[in-house]
């Protein structure tokens, strides 16, 4: 019998057959096809930075929900954390792409060898000091229903600002943003969907999903507050604090029909997480991620 | 799921027939979550077709876990599920009785009739 050529060999003959970095994403361009010219008066470092805010809060929490994988308590909720965490992971590779195509890459090229693209430099070969994420998406998962918690109020926030996102002038971002509000609103009613059944269960469900919220809540203290970033590039950007009334709102409906309690409010604190400024916890997360790329940074396969 | 239960025709459709117990034994169920048959149809297709089953918690968390499970590849734009034990389904044990018969009344095709050509889907 000849030797059938096998899936991976298929993939590596129909892209050049020169053998695929180890660690990438993907065998396509992100923004293949894509206009990414700047627009008039827009700096680049801050449009770039601006990405790398948006797309550091979705890498890093498709990281912390995939600790779920092998561990989840049913398998179609297994199944259905992989997809959120798979839609976020194209959120943030077309983010990061973006950043990388006007130039944001920071320490980070000179790490990664040239044939490596620019948002796996960026997601592989960064220091956590070089992520803009917020301290809501790198605080741990804690258990089921503290981790459907975060998730709802991470969603609730993204949703929001992507929302208004989609009338940024920079074209790619406006784009990224209309594909993304209706994977955000799915990530949105699945935490919610398990945040009523859970608050409005039994006993035990209801006391770990007001544990889950007391958790989480002092993490939206820094979400609204603008780092003076957002706030230059006006008509680009969305200046989080916009988006505060609405995602009250929002996650107050939520938790009221759950039958759990809201607990109040946390003040606007100053955005760390947005100022490269995190925990122990991601680099945590970060080490496992990034562990065996910087190990083999030539590998290919 | 008790071992008794045959499963032709879906995963846990209860089968009619006179010595197929029907209850299953109470150590049998490990969880709450009870089974669903998933039915989804295609963007091209007219009607749903049986892709799988799934456990969920109750019948709004089913339809989205068949969404998560079972249009991963952009199959569907239309989603069914019903719980298997709603389901009836012919025992195995009936397959000659139930089909048989229909095999060998070839006046019930109607193939002595000439379909006219503007009549669609025949």
């Amino acid at each position: 019998m000849p030797h059938e050529e096998t899936v991976y060999e298929a993939l590596d003959h129909a892209h050049g057959g020169e053998g695929q970095w180890a660690f990438g994403t993907g065998f396509d361009e992100p923004l293949a096809g894509v206009d990414t010219t700047v627009p008039d008066g827009v700096d680049p470092a801050e449009l770039g930075e601006y990405c790398l805010m948006l797309g550091d809060d979705a890498l890093v929490l498709a990281q912390r929900l995939t600790q779920w994988i092998t561990a989840a308590p049913e398998l179609e909720e297994e199944v259905a954390i992989g997809n959120v965490a798979l839609d976020l992971l194209g959120q943030a590779r077309l983010l990061l792409a973006r950043a990388g195509s006007v130039g944001v890459l920071g320490r980070s090229r000179s790490l990664a060898t040239e044939s490596i693209p620019d948002e796996d430099a960026l997601a592989y070969f960064r220091d956590p000091d070089e992520f803009r994420c917020t301290a809501l998406v790198s605080a741990p998962n804690g258990d089921f229903a503290q981790t459907m918690v975060r998730l709802l109020v991470a969603s609730t926030v993204r949703l929001a600002v992507f929302a208004r996102l989609r009338e940024s002038g920079d074209p790619v971002l406006s784009a990224i943003a209309a594909k993304g509000v209706n994977e955000l609103a799915y990530h949105r009613d699945h935490a919610g969907r398990w945040l009523l059944r859970l608050g409005d269960g039994t006993q035990e469900s209801h006391r770990r999903a007001q544990a889950g919220v007391d958790a989480v809540w002092p993490l939206l203290a820094e979400v609204f507050s603008p780092t003076g970033l957002e706030q230059r590039l006006t008509g680009i950007a969305v200046d989080p604090s916009s988006v505060r009334d609405e995602v009250r709102g929002v996650l107050t409906q939520v938790l009221e029909r759950a039958t759990l309690t809201v607990p109040p409010w946390p003040g606007d604190a100053t955005p760390r997480g947005r100022l490269g400024e995190h925990g122990p916890e991601l680099a945590d997360l970060l080490g496992s991620l990034q562990a065996l790329a910087r190990e083999h940074p030539a590998a290919t396969w | 799921m008790s071992s008794e239960l045959t499963s032709e025709g879906g995963h846990g459709a209860v089968p009619t027939g006179p010595e197929v117990p029907v209850e299953p034994k109470a150590a049998a169920t490990r969880r709450d979550w009870p089974l669903y048959e998933v039915f989804v149809r295609g963007k091209r297709g007219l009607n749903h077709v049986h892709v799988g089953s799934l456990h969920a918690p109750d019948d709004e968390m089913a339809v989205h876990a068949a969404r998560d499970l079972y249009t991963r590849r952009n199959e569907g734009v239309s989603i069914w599920v019903v719980r298997a034990a709603d389901i009836t389904a012919s025992s195995p044990d009936e397959k000659d009785p139930m089909f048989a018969p229909s095999g060998d009344k070839v006046y019930r095709h109607p193939t002595f009739y000439e379909i006219p050509e503007n009549v669609p889907h025949m």
